[in-house]
């Protein structure tokens, strides 16, 4: 990475690289990194924001009341006979799970979980068990979340960058104005795409429907559990898409118009010049910007805490949520941090894959 | 020189009577969570005012937070321990704080406090900590046009409606078709609101928060058959599209009932003069509908209390009963539309005197407010019932909601060893 | 893609600005929303929400929200906190940053590499879950001001702005950015025999328009816009505040959302002037000076 790397030379520059560096490093490491030790400690603990009681040291048990899975599998309920035991509509009864997870000596390990999804298999039934189920939605929540938004962001940051880095006139109004949505604060973003959504004469359905001529029924974006996590999504984009667009465009910028001319030159096509010299020249950028959108895809949080507070039924639980639920809201700062260690784990894996994927191959 | 000495002698004196003067006065800090409220502010800077001009021990200064942020910044303040001397708490709050040691008890003369609402006094095992000057009520707005108009009793406060009686009611207002919906139960303010104003319907079922004899567990009052059955019933209101639901927008809350799309509206008095413009005499302020065990609303608004860590309780405490004063309480109903805490201070007003528009609030807070669980424990509880009515409301199983939300309520307490005072 | 100034074929032409007006239209409206409610009274700001008439300028419109706004809250207080905090964080972003980026990107030194993971990885820690941690550390580290030596930086412009400086995301804009620049320009600097220093501050900066735009704008918009939670949580009195914390002040009970428009509408405008005087800077200095990469 160095212009002028040379082995065994590595402290050559030692005096100058620290000087430099220097200022940054220790702001980032007094007001970034000591904050985050000093969370880790209290997930090691069971701290209160503020309490009476004294802190103890409880090792790992925020952790295993995070994490903690199990799977129990169940037979029907059956009549004396042995035949299966039908309600009333002729569904299939299964005891209940309450009966396993509470003081329940056979299954010890699993005291104190609750369903989080269950499946027929044959006859019986497979239950998914956690010990702490809106956690774990909320990881779904938000590695679905990531997958979705990081590609489509980029992609569309990009395609945007692309349209206004020409030179035609006016370019500047539409630049400033892709950018909007990005200056504007979240609670007057939420409040206009609560407007868009909502179910009765939203501003969605009713331009929806208008355009399909009626048939089109209206649909209660934030209210249904399949439909919530989707809209919160869009709104994402769309208020973060400038964003990623002006870092394109400053990757944009070191590409020479020289490259271009030659390009003409030689009669290439629009996708060629682009395949070719245009998206190459990128990658640093492109780097620059996937490990950037993912990670803020995993900070995913304003949006739930103006709009839906997680609901409808965990649909939109996000883990940087859950976070501030537990640390803030309920005042159990050592679950909050751990969460977090989690999310530092859990990201710091990804962008690992990341970067040594897209490493340079020399 | 003797001059000189003269006129040294006397600027040395002179400087010291100032300044005993001024060390006399102590400054006294006081947080309120009103900021943004221009009527509340002058009140209170009217009665600070009135308090430093009646006395020269203690002088009374005032910073306004948003009330969004109160909560947080106290937190931060108790963390960093520079809380003021006065600070106001909201009432269910208050053993939390008092728990978590930011309070301190009061020390004023109780026999003050012989008149006033319920919902206005503070008390945690058995010490005063705070006290306020009004109480908030939530009541059935609905029109008497409306209800005369779908052969619907209107109920009083002596014979409010019967559970059965209040869905028939709703599901003839629905069937009418002429509403959107038939009750607003604003849904769409996700705060507070919703530990506030539906645990009186659980209440009325027979159920509660947690069980009020010694405030260490919820079994069987949070998950047992009353409360199971509060569940089933709320379920049922948006199944049927009774009330909108969970994804209402604000702006449907607060115009929905005054521009008629909603028939009735479940809301807390602080609106009820934006109703009164609107609708004037059609408009009635029902009582909560009574499910089986009594007709029951919320109560316990904003208190004031003096901070643990203030040097000068005296002086705190000294202002609070300063500021208890009938005609504050008048000065503050008029201004915010709140019930004064005390009926002297209620015939000083517009609002609530004897034939005022709203009178009937008094007696509703009187007769139907029920306090939230007074325990330090009420931190968590509310949010993991506001949670657990959200899930319902969109169709999550009712028993194992109300038990989970039970276990998580129970864990809390006995990981904080039961929130026992020190 | 950069037809530089030579006529293509119209409808590709046209095609390109129908494309981009359809963006654009889609981009642009929450500002009118914002906007325009701004003007109108309360009750039909919210009818109108419900309908296309959002985005109209349309009904009784006036300037009330905004007087009414001006004596709810001290807003222009407000704005100077902000803008204060905000100027003085992203001047000194810029500069820590972009020196340290220079370190990275161009020097042999040793523990570089390990150092520039750590910094990465602090990208991922989302600010709420450090914000108890740094509120205890901050209430123990000294100061002196004009007050004199004292302990605890709460309340106060410097508790604002201080932890803030250095971040990750700027540095690491600025290294992508280097390692793109033309190696023969430094090359050419080091055999005349300058200084790293040198180098930063006459060869490599001049050259980072684009990327101090960029990472200008990117830090102003987390101070200004995005700034809640830790102002709310070191700053007690209203002498201190920056403006997303005043946005408080007008949710009531009774919210007055046509003041909240107003508001929104006046804090926006900071943003918005410091984005188009950046807006010269985003366009390259090696494109311009034509050197062939």
């Amino acid at each position: 990475m160095a212009l002028f790397s040379s082995k065994g030379k590595l402290t050559r520059d030692g005096f100058i690289g620290w000087f430099m560096a220097g200022p940054a490093m220790v702001l980032i490491g007094l007001f970034l990194i000591t904050p985050f030790l000093l969370g880790l400690g209290f997930s090691f603990t069971n701290q209160r924001l503020t309490s009476p009681n004294p802190t103890e040291f409880v090792g790992v048990e925020n952790y295993t009341r995070l994490l903690g899975i199990g799977v129990l599998t169940l037979e029907p309920e059956r009549e004396a006979d042995g035949s299966l035991k039908q309600g009333a509509d002729g569904a299939i009864s299964y005891p209940r799970i309450r009966n396993f997870t509470r003081n329940n000596p056979d299954y010890p390990y699993l005291e104190g979980m609750r369903e989080y999804k269950s499946f027929t298999w044959g006859e019986n039934q497979i239950f998914i068990l956690a010990r702490d189920v809106v956690f774990l939605t909320a990881l779904v929540n938000t590695l679905s979340f990531v997958a979705v938004v990081a590609p489509v962001q980029a992609a569309l940051a990009l395609f945007l960058a692309l349209l206004v880095n020409q030179k035609i006139p006016g370019v500047t109004i539409f630049r400033a104005i892709y950018f909007m949505p990005v200056v504007l604060s979240v609670v007057v973003v939420a409040l206009l795409w609560r407007f868009i959504y909502a179910a009765d004469n939203g501003l969605l359905n009713s331009l929806l429907s208008y355009m399909s001529f009626g048939l089109f029924q209206p649909v209660d974006w934030l209210g249904r559990t399949d439909t919530a996590l989707w809209a919160i999504l869009v709104m994402s984009v769309w208020q973060g898409v400038g964003f990623h667009m002006v870092i394109w465009l400053s990757g944009l910028q070191t590409i020479s118009p020289d490259l271009y001319e030659a390009a003409d030159i030689e009669g290439a096509s629009r996708w060629q010049k682009f395949s070719m010299i245009t998206w190459p020249l990128l990658r640093n950028t492109a780097v620059l910007i996937i490990i950037v959108i993912t990670m803020q895809a995993f900070a995913l949080f304003a949006q739930i805490d103006v709009m839906t507070k997680g609901g409808p039924r965990d649909s939109t639980q996000s883990i940087v949520y859950q976070a501030v639920e537990r640390g803030y809201r309920q005042q159990d700062i050592a679950a909050g941090s751990a969460i977090s260690v989690v999310l530092f784990l859990l990201v710091l894996c990804i962008s690992l894959t990341q970067r040594y994927l897209t490493r340079e191959k020399q | 020189m003797t001059t000189k000495a003269i006129f040294a002698g006397a600027a040395t004196a002179l400087s010291m009577l100032f300044s005993t003067t001024a060390l006399a006065q102590t400054d006294l800090t006081m947080w309120y969570h009103g900021a943004g409220n221009v009527e509340e502010r002058k009140i209170l800077a009217g009665i600070i005012e009135d308090f430093n001009s009646s006395q020269s021990d203690w002088r009374v200064s005032l910073q306004e937070f948003p009330q969004s942020a109160y909560n947080e910044s106290v937190t931060a303040a108790a963390l960093s321990n520079k809380l003021p001397d006065i600070l106001d708490v909201d009432g269910p709050n208050m053993p939390n704080w008092a728990w978590s040691g930011y309070l301190q008890p009061l020390q004023i003369d109780e026999a003050k406090l012989a008149n006033f609402l319920p919902g206005a006094v503070g008390k945690w095992g058995d010490k005063l900590y705070s006290v306020g000057l009004w109480d908030a009520a939530v009541a059935v707005f609905a029109r008497k046009s409306v209800l005369d108009e779908n052969g619907i009793r209107i109920p009083t406060l002596d014979q409010p409606w019967s559970g059965e009686e209040f869905n028939a009611a709703l599901e003839k207002l629905a069937a009418s078709g002429k509403f959107d919906y038939a009750i607003d139960l604003g849904m769409a303010d996700k705060t507070e609101w919703y530990s506030y104003a539906f645990s009186p319907f659980l209440e009325s079922f027979g159920g509660s928060l947690i069980d009020k004899e010694n405030y260490q567990t919820a079994e069987n009052v949070l998950n047992g058959d009353s409360a199971i059955k509060f569940g089933e019933w709320w379920q049922s209101l948006f199944q049927k599209k009774l009330a909108p639901g969970t994804s209402q927008s604000p702006a449907d809350h607060e115009t929905g009932f005054l521009e008629g799309r909603h028939a009735l509206q479940w809301m807390g008095n602080w609106v009820a003069v934006k109703a009164l413009e609107k609708y004037g005499d059609d408009l009635l302020f029902l009582p909560a509908p009574d499910f089986g065990n009594g007709p029951k609303i919320g109560a316990g608004s904003w208190q004031f209390g003096v901070s643990a860590t203030s040097k000068h309780p005296e002086g705190a405490s000294a202002f609070i009963e300063f500021a208890i004063q009938d005609k504050y309480l008048a000065q503050f109903s008029d201004a915010i539309g709140l019930i004064p805490a005390t009926s002297s201070a209620a015939q000083m007003t517009k609002n609530y005197k004897q034939g005022g528009p709203l009178e009937v609030f008094f007696e509703l807070s009187k007769r139907q407010g029920t306090l939230r669980p007074v325990t330090p424990a009420y931190a968590f509880i509310s949010p993991v019932f506001s949670k657990a009515v959200s899930d319902i409301a969109n169709g999550a199983d009712v028993a194992d909601t109300l038990d989970n939300a039970t276990d998580e309520i129970n864990n809390n307490i006995e990981r904080n060893s039961g929130y026992q005072p020190k | 893609m950069m037809q530089a100034g030579q006529r293509k074929n119209l409808p590709f032409l046209i095609g390109n600005y129908v494309l981009m007006l359809a963006f654009a239209a889609i981009f642009i409206l929450p500002l009118l929303f914002m906007g325009f409610s701004s003007l109108k009274p309360n009750d039909q700001l919210l009818s109108d929400a419900t309908s296309i008439r959002a985005f109209l300028p349309v009904g009784d419109l006036s300037l009330e929200n905004y007087t009414a706004a001006f004596a709810r809250a001290p807003i222009a207080t407000f704005i100077f906190n902000s803008v204060l905090v905000t100027g003085v964080t992203v001047f000194l972003a810029l500069l820590l940053g972009s020196l340290a980026a220079f370190a990275f990107t161009f020097l042999n030194w040793r523990g570089k590499d390990v150092l520039f993971s750590v910094i990465l990885a602090t990208l991922i820690i989302p600010f709420e879950t450090i914000a108890v941690p740094l509120l205890l550390e901050v209430n123990n580290l000294p100061w002196i001001g004009s007050n004199g030596f004292t302990w605890g930086w709460l309340n106060s412009w410097h508790v604002q702005i201080i932890p803030w400086i250095a971040d990750g995301l700027t540095i690491f804009l600025f290294v992508q950015y280097f390692k793109d620049l033309p190696k023969e320009l430094l090359e050419a600097a080091r055999i005349d025999g300058a200084g790293w220093l040198r180098i930063y501050a006459q060869v490599v900066m001049p050259l980072s328009g684009p990327v101090i735009a960029t990472a200008a704008i990117l830090k102003f918009l987390v101070m200004y816009s995005q700034q809640y939670l830790w102002p709310l949580l070191v700053t007690q009195s209203e002498a201190y505040r920056p403006v997303m914390v005043g946005l408080q002040y007008f949710f009531q009970l009774n919210t007055p959302w046509g003041e909240v428009m107003a508001y929104l509408t006046i804090i926006t405008l900071p943003v918005l002037i410091f984005y188009l005087c950046l807006q010269r800077l985003f366009i390259s200095s090696i494109a311009a000076s034509g050197i062939k990469g």
